[in-house]
């Protein structure tokens, strides 16, 4: 397993190298950020200034250059809006969306896992129909609008929940979380049913399609004969075997949510990575957007490694590389 | 068993559904529909960061709710000759640390903001660079010697927060900055700011906390010299979506928000639990014409050449608009028509300037007389995202220049490209907004009309490429002009002047509108700030 992940780390190296080079290149041949930093009463020398200053007055390659020796050294490039670090910026915002996604995440299996489990054991039954309809339409109603849903009736209307922002926030090994707090729970309530809806509703479906079609193989079958409580069938063949697709899709969600949850931090004002990113792009800043990318290439590729030796712990049929002969 | 934990969970959640204590004394809270970037004034010269300097931090001259300008730190000031102001510094005002403000701190001040190397664009340095030298005859008097006259020193010093000079190390203090200016400790940086350790104040409120994305809390100076605000404690909320926003106002987590949308302030406006405040703004939108290329880029005329060249085809544009239409329909009332670049409260404005009509017969007349009979086609090209209903305006104009045979395209794009191909003069004929922040009708005349000259700084945003000699002696004339009835005089002749020619065509101002709960009250202000100073509960 070592080999392994050696060899993945070799891999992961060449993606980065390969990502850094098209994003930067995009972002930076793009608008023109002076003009939207600088004070629109300036005179043409102090915008060749903070031209010099953010040397965007290099050529691009030279640019691309200069980035790649200062990242080896840790530096990631320097906010052109806010003057900070940008990795310091994107770590600062990470906690929120972290919070944010693992409650989503957990509360979505919780309940999708055992609903999903029972409808595709169950699947001839009319409620389980209905959930499966049902989970279309938690896939499919734009987040936006199930965002704002949820504060006109839960936050207008009902009084049960503040409307946006974060709550109070307590230290956790030195970085600020607000699950930890009645305040925190109370704002993260809504932000974390709107991303975990359609979360519900993807589980649900892959947790059934799994089930139902595991119900036929042989070894429940023979586990039925031998007398297994159907419990027990369940819990320790049915599940075990479905997990597979589940952690798959768990993963990459994961990665998503966490890079990409932009539309419920913004409906949500929630001061997480993706509102940042999205802001970043807006105001072309533009070492902040290729810091991002870089790190969310970083996530994805370690999630997946993660992944792949759970299959391994999952099934031990699961070879993680091939063995020489 | 069942109903036992059903009740148990009941319970469970009802300190979660219950709402969290009020702090002791009175609390405002304010949804804001931009952040601030920082709590160190002298970082980036934006709105939100300006208003929140005006809150935590003091200035010499503070303008009120119509862009005058008024005391604050500064009791007086004249201007002695033409490159020096004497300015008067109000007697026993302290810091929220207990130090009394002197004209060192002042002083120390204006230095900072030249040593300040963490301020990405120089924010406010190209104020202090025209300072050839600063005195202190005593504690409470500055001397200000200009290299070029500076007749707007009272509005420039308005953006510039006073900060104590208890933040950083120093000796004595004079406004030397190959020496440091007497400073022998480091200067202090934004982390000190936003941390709070160097927010002293001199202003109403002082710094509790500020947290990016989060909230921004400001609590009562004690030792404020002005009107003692009502609130004990002053939360900020940044909620950039306007939607959100709304909603909080309406669920009553927000006392007041700014930003409202004009549909909204409708709605609202019927309401009984809600106020709204409408007050129009310093912010022009205009046309700019490329007027300078006989080849224009977006540009096809019969003849060949660029009809925009012609100050009849100018005025037949003009002439094309109904301004009070879209001023109505689109802008839902919260607009006023423009018949000049400043609305006529401002400084240097005209008072009753020749009202632009909408008149599409004699606009179709003007452009047979100036060879386009059959018009001639053209692209607008307008941001969507930056100006209140930018690409909805821009269609409606694109639609009225149709009418009088002009075949107009609309381009909207992201503000973010917009700004940067227009800076480049890709466009013939785009919609921008402006801002007047300071000295009157003198600041869209001297960015927009005057001709570009890159060492003196006049027409910088000219990229219509507009030239004329008479012009910029008006302009430049009035610039230099100590006199404020003299000053006002020449902008208005430069004005009336920039209305004949038209190489920039107004269409209307916008309106800010504030929402807030029964009860409160905002005067609104032609800066765009929201500043808590000055909310006030109606009883």
């Amino acid at each position: 397993m070592g080999t392994f992940v050696f060899q993945r780390l070799l891999q992961s190296i060449a993606v980065l190298l390969a990502v850094s080079i098209v994003v930067f290149l995009s972002v930076y041949t793009v608008g023109d950020p002076v003009e939207l930093l600088v004070n629109p009463e300036a005179t043409e020398l102090e915008r060749e200034a903070v031209i010099r200053t953010l040397g965007l007055d290099q050529p691009i390659w030279m640019q691309y250059l200069t980035f790649l020796n200062n990242a080896l050294h840790g530096d990631l490039g320097i906010s052109f809006v806010q003057g900070e670090p940008a990795i310091d910026l994107i770590l600062s915002r990470l906690p929120a969306t972290f919070e944010l996604v693992v409650l989503s995440l957990v509360a979505a299996l919780t309940i999708a896992i055992p609903l999903g489990l029972w409808v595709g054991l169950h699947a001839d039954v009319p409620a389980a129909r209905a959930v499966m309809t049902g989970s279309i339409l938690g896939y499919s109603i734009p987040s936006f609008w199930k965002g704002m849903m949820l504060i006109l009736i839960f936050s207008v209307i009902f009084r049960l929940f503040p409307t946006s922002g974060r709550g109070e926030t307590v230290n956790l090994l030195g970085v600020p979380f607000s699950f930890l707090t009645a305040d925190g729970l109370r704002h993260l309530a809504l932000p974390v049913i709107n991303l975990a809806i359609p979360n519900v509703a993807l589980f649900v479906r892959l947790t059934a399609s799994g089930a139902s079609e595991a119900r036929y193989q042989d070894y429940v079958r023979f586990a039925r004969a031998k007398g297994v409580r159907p419990r027990r069938i369940v819990r320790r063949h049915i599940l075990r075997n479905i997990l597979i697709p589940i952690v798959t899709v768990l993963g990459v969600e994961f990665g998503s949510l966490i890079a990409f949850s932009t539309i419920t931090e913004t409906v949500f004002a929630w001061p997480g990575m993706g509102k940042l990113l999205i802001t970043s792009i807006y105001r072309l800043d533009r070492p902040v957007v290729v810091a991002y990318v870089l790190l969310v290439t970083f996530l994805f590729v370690a999630v997946n490694l993660a992944v792949d030796l759970l299959y391994a712990a999952l099934d031990p049929r699961v070879k993680l590389m091939e063995r020489p002969s | 068993m069942r109903s036992f934990l059903l009740t148990l969970a009941g319970m469970a959640l009802l300190p979660i559904a219950a709402t969290p204590a009020q702090a002791a004394g009175k609390t405002l809270t304010i949804a804001l529909s931009s952040e601030p970037t920082a709590a160190d004034p002298h970082y980036h010269d934006l709105t939100p960061n300006n208003a929140l300097g005006k809150e935590i931090f003091g200035t010499l001259v503070m303008t009120d709710e119509n862009q005058n300008v008024v005391p604050a730190l500064a009791s007086s000031w004249k201007a002695a000759d033409d490159h020096t102001w004497i300015i008067n510094l109000r007697r026993g005002v302290k810091f929220s640390d207990g130090k009394p403000f002197t004209a060192d701190d002042a002083v120390f001040t204006f230095c900072r903001v030249v040593k300040n190397t963490q301020s990405i664009t120089g924010a406010f340095s190209p104020i202090i660079a025209n300072f050839a030298a600063v005195e202190t005859p005593d504690d409470h008097t500055l001397k200000i010697v200009t290299k070029a006259p500076e007749p707007l020193m009272p509005e420039k010093l308005m953006q510039i927060s006073i900060i104590s000079s208890a933040t950083a190390q120093h000796g004595r203090i004079t406004f030397d900055l190959d020496r440091n200016c007497g400073v022998t400790g480091p200067w202090p940086t934004i982390a000190q700011f936003n941390s709070g350790e160097a927010a002293i104040s001199s202003g109403p409120f002082k710094l509790v906390k500020f947290v990016k994305g989060s909230v921004i809390e400001m609590e009562r100076n004690p030792n404020y010299w002005g009107p003692k605000p009502e609130w004990d404690t002053v939360r900020l909320v940044p909620v950039p979506s306007g939607g959100p926003r709304l909603a909080g106002l309406l669920a009553g987590d927000y006392d007041m928000i700014d930003g409202v949308s004009a549909r909204d302030a409708n709605t609202l406006k019927a309401n009984p639990a809600f106020g709204i405040k409408i007050k129009a703004s310093n912010r022009v939108i205009f046309l700019q014409l490329d007027v300078a290329r006989d080849q224009s880029p977006y540009v096809e005329a019969p003849d060949g050449k660029n009809p925009l060249k012609d100050v009849r085809v100018r005025r037949a544009i003009s002439l094309a608009i109904n301004r009070d239409v879209i001023v109505k329909r689109i802008m839902d009332g919260a607009a006023d028509p423009a018949s000049q670049f400043v609305p006529e409260m401002m400084f240097g404005a005209m008072p009753k300037p020749e009202p632009l009509t909408y008149d599409p017969q004699q606009a179709k007349k003007l452009l047979a007389e100036a060879g386009y009979p059959k018009g001639f086609k053209i692209t607008l090209s307008a941001t969507n995202d930056r100006y209140i209903n930018d690409s909805q305006v821009a269609q409606a104009i694109a639609q009225y220049l149709n009418q009088v045979g002009i075949r107009t395209e609309v381009d909207a794009m992201t503000r973010s490209i917009f700004f940067s191909r227009r800076s480049k003069r890709e466009f013939s004929l785009s919609m921008g907004g402006w801002g007047s922040a300071s000295g009157g009708a003198e600041s869209f005349l001297r960015q927009f009309v005057a001709t570009t000259n890159r060492e003196s700084g006049y027409g910088t945003s000219n990229y219509g490429g507009w030239s004329d000699p008479k012009f910029d002696a008006v302009i430049a004339k009035a610039s230099a002009t100590m006199d404020e009835t003299e000053r006002a005089a020449g902008l208005r002749e430069a004005g009336r002047m920039a209305m004949a020619s038209l190489p920039d065509i107004p269409i209307h101002f916008e309106s800010s509108i504030w929402a807030f709960k029964k009860g409160l009250a905002y005067p609104g202000r032609l800066d765009q700030a929201t500043l808590a100073q000055f909310v006030t509960s109606a009883k």
